[in-house]
């Protein structure tokens, strides 16, 4: 809970509280509006009416002979966009036990994303028109979070043909991944890439050379020396990046880099937007924030096992620097839920991968905004234009234009909570900031003009 | 003064004052082992379990014997490696022998970092047997006492670990104990094998590729067992060129000129002909018969330490 509970006029919590379907609108009163796509930060209303954003402005009046428009008073507290994030691994279908569709929504609403991108290595995998159409059924049924399924680059994610890029679009993919693994044979990715075009998607890859160090487990160096772990070059991502972006090059489309982890990357990707190809980058909170020293410090907690594994502390700066600089696009999660009995075992045995889609935010807030290394505005563009922009989202996402669909969530930055896992929305409890404190919490998330989740009566609105 | 841990993981965060009470402790266990009645009542009633996931003989009777000298009960469990992943997870089976009375757990398991989830998650003592690629601390420990007994000092000595540093538990555990106490160690091998960067970590350390330059320097030596397989993953031709370049023998030592009194050291076990030839194994210069010996007298002087033994001050 917010520590600082928020102010609403006693007529609005009722309607909260009871009927918030007969809500035909909503008056944000008096909150810092950040909406960088229109150069917003500052005191101001957001006035929503019939699930779009109708105006940005100060003192908005309250339209005349709208009974049913409802006020909430947003003083002290920062009004956003809902965020994207565009990398996500919900477990259905087949991993249910680790997260669903609905449960991943949830986690993401609560933690400030209206909108997520979900990855395609499920079981079986995303690979049909059929699958998507599934996901995105779930997602509707669950009223939270939007959930945009992302397809796979080859059938079964087997790395051999091409999977049915064009239905699954259809119906409703917006990228193709074969996230989890690279594509390994460059023909294929190049086809990929130019198959693409016809249908202006993104093509996500995940940068790691799969021969340099196949059974690793964390970044190679002085600490994997150390602790006897496996290491896993940053070379291996690197070498991946640059033939990536030389296929790009090649081959036309939109090459985007899932989790960006190494400096080198970064100088590849630096380059190859010098060049003019068309490519992008996300970049974790984790790989923003730790580095491999803990998997020492922590005594080898499996809480700390990710790919790509968390890096050296120059890869760490140089992450931070790229995306304060704009060479990297934007934050994603990588949200990778894992069942508890999984993750609690041997270090080289237990399964890559942390849950984020909770602690992004406040992680952001509390680490990067208010230390300084990203404005507002900046941390919002990376959070919510740039995503919604590279998967190229419907309805003005990512933005509080006037005619957007109204997915806003309303944050107090003051609030102050430690990290526990027990208490996520998400199935995975699987998380190396466990324990945090940070500042920053959402209080209201709107999407598509309806009040899902509503911290100040307990979370969700059913 | 007496040892203030539960566990015994590795020796890289062991002061040197506590590696120094525990060689101390040893020294009146290896008289202990000499007498015709070869056990101590201190451990009655205790239980000392060793969890093996690992087949190893030479280490599981090593503390075996060790806990029975100081009179405590054992229990040997071998899990099949094909059982790690599969079957019951490591923590459950250790949580199954803390209620069936177990108060300290030996496990060899192949994960760097197995005995660190353990600890964290029973109340019994783990002792680390072996884990994975990261360390073998009673190795290390016996490696020192058996040092310290050949040349009455570890400070100063110049020791030589000649193999596979890369995959070796043996060699970290070594690098941590010697370096602690005082020696310098040259880590020697084909670059494949003593990655670059190593000398960078561990402090007071040195790197050497090549062994007959280096040989001529060194008090000791302590000779890694090769994994033949690992030929297979391109970390070098074959084993007769690794033999040509690395193995030691008598005719060598005389030829590339050691000293005449360099200690020979093995942790066993030794591909014959391949890292070490027989005779140097078994001449009067190896130390290998004495590393099995002192490794229970060693391992005992852990018990006693790690069940709240004290020396006197
Ligand atoms: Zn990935
Ligand atoms: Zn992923």
């Amino acid at each position: 809970m917010a520590e600082r509970s928020v102010q609403a006029k006693g007529d609005t919590i009722r309607a909260v509280q009871g009927a918030a379907d007969a809500t035909r609108g909503w008056l944000l009163k008096g909150g810092r509006v950040v909406d960088p796509a229109n150069n917003v930060d500052g005191k101001a209303d957001v006035l929503i009416l019939n699930g779009k954003v109708v105006e940005v402005g100060p003192d908005l009046p309250r339209p005349a002979g709208m009974g049913e428009v409802r006020e909430l008073d947003c003083d002290g507290l920062v009004v956003l966009p809902g965020l994207v994030d565009m990398h996500v691994h919900l477990r259905e279908p087949g991993q249910e036990r680790k997260e669903t569709i609905a449960s991943g929504a949830r986690a993401a609403l609560a933690g400030g994303f209206t909108s997520i991108a979900c990855m395609p290595n499920t079981d079986p995998p995303l690979d049909t028109a059929a699958a998507i159409t599934y996901v995105r059924e779930k997602a509707t049924a669950a009223r939270a979070a939007r959930v945009y399924p992302i397809g796979a680059i080859t059938k079964g994610r087997r790395g051999e043909e091409l999977a049915p890029i064009g239905e699954m679009v259809e119906a409703g993919a917006v990228a193709v991944s074969d996230d989890g693994l690279p594509v390994a044979n460059a023909s294929l990715l190049r086809h990929a890439l130019e198959y693409s075009r016809r249908w202006g998607i993104p093509v996500i890859e995940h940068c790691d050379d799969p021969t340099l160090a196949p059974d690793g487990v964390m970044n190679e160096g002085p600490v994997s020396l150390r602790l006897g772990l496996r290491g896993m070059p940053a070379e291996g991502e690197v070498s991946w990046v640059f033939r990536d972006c030389l296929l790009a090059r090649l081959a036309g489309g939109r090459l985007h880099i899932a989790h960006l982890s190494a400096a080198g990357s970064v100088e590849v990707v630096r380059w190859a937007k010098s060049q003019g190809i068309a490519v992008t980058a996300e970049v974790t909170p984790h790989h923003l924030l730790l580095t491999d020293e803990l998997v020492a410090s922590s005594g080898y907690d499996t809480s700390t096992k990710v790919n790509p594994p968390l890096r050296s502390e120059a890869d760490r700066q140089a992450v931070l620097t790229a995306l304060q600089e704009g060479v990297i696009d934007c934050i994603a999660s990588d949200h990778a839920p894992h069942m508890e009995e999984e993750k609690n075992r041997e270090y080289d045995l237990a399964p890559f991968g942390m849950v984020g889609l909770e602690t992004t935010l406040a992680l952001v807030m509390t680490r990067l905004i208010d230390e300084g290394y990203l404005s507002w505005s900046a941390a919002v563009e990376r959070l919510a234009v740039a995503p919604a922009r590279i998967l190229r989202l419907p309805g003005g996402a990512g933005t509080l234009s006037p005619g957007a669909m109204a997915d806003v969530v309303v944050v107090d930055p003051r609030a102050e909570w430690v990290v526990d896992p027990a208490r996520f929305y998400s199935r995975g409890r699987n998380t190396p900031f466990a324990g945090w404190k940070l500042r920053g919490q959402v209080v209201y998330g709107f999407v598509g003009g309806e009040l899902r989740f509503d911290r100040t009566v307990g979370g969700f609105l059913d | 003064m007496g040892l203030q841990r539960k566990d015994l993981l590795g020796l890289e965060h062991l002061t040197r004052a506590e590696i120094e009470l525990i060689l101390e402790t040893a020294r009146p266990m290896l008289a202990v082992l000499g007498r015709p009645v070869k056990k101590y009542p201190t451990l009655r009633g205790r239980i000392m379990v060793n969890l093996f996931y690992e087949s190893s003989t030479r280490t599981r009777t090593s503390f075996e014997l060790a806990a029975k000298a100081l009179s405590a009960d054992v229990v040997n469990i071998a899990v099949a490696t094909s059982a790690v992943v599969k079957g019951e997870s490591l923590v459950d089976t250790a949580r199954t022998l803390e209620a069936l009375g177990a108060d300290w757990i030996v496990l060899r398991h192949s994960s760097s970092g197995a005995p660190h989830l353990l600890a964290r998650q029973v109340r019994a003592g783990v002792i680390n047997a072996g884990d994975g690629l990261h360390e073998h601390p009673t190795q290390g420990l016996l490696d020192l006492f058996t040092l310290l007994r050949r040349k009455g000092r570890i400070e100063g000595l110049r020791v030589g670990i000649v193999g596979d540093v890369l995959h070796s538990r043996v060699a970290r555990s070594d690098i941590w104990g010697l370096t602690r106490l005082g020696a310098q160690v040259v880590l020697i091998g084909p670059p494949t094998l003593v990655p670059p960067g190593i000398e960078k970590l561990f402090p007071g350390v040195e790197v050497s590729y090549n062994l007959r330059e280096v040989l001529p320097s060194l008090d000791a030596v302590q000779v890694l067992r090769l994994q033949l397989e690992r030929q297979k993953r391109g970390l070098f031709p074959s084993v007769e060129e690794y033999s040509r370049f690395y193995r030691l023998d008598s005719e060598r030592l005389r030829d590339w000129r050691a000293k005449p009194d360099l200690v020979v050291m093995h942790p066993g076990p030794a591909n014959l002909g391949v890292e070490i030839s027989e005779e140097l194994a078994n001449s009067p210069q190896s130390a290998i018969r004495e590393q099995v010996q002192n490794g229970v007298a060693v391992r005992m002087a852990v018990l006693y330490l790690l069940a709240g033994g004290r020396t006197e001050e």
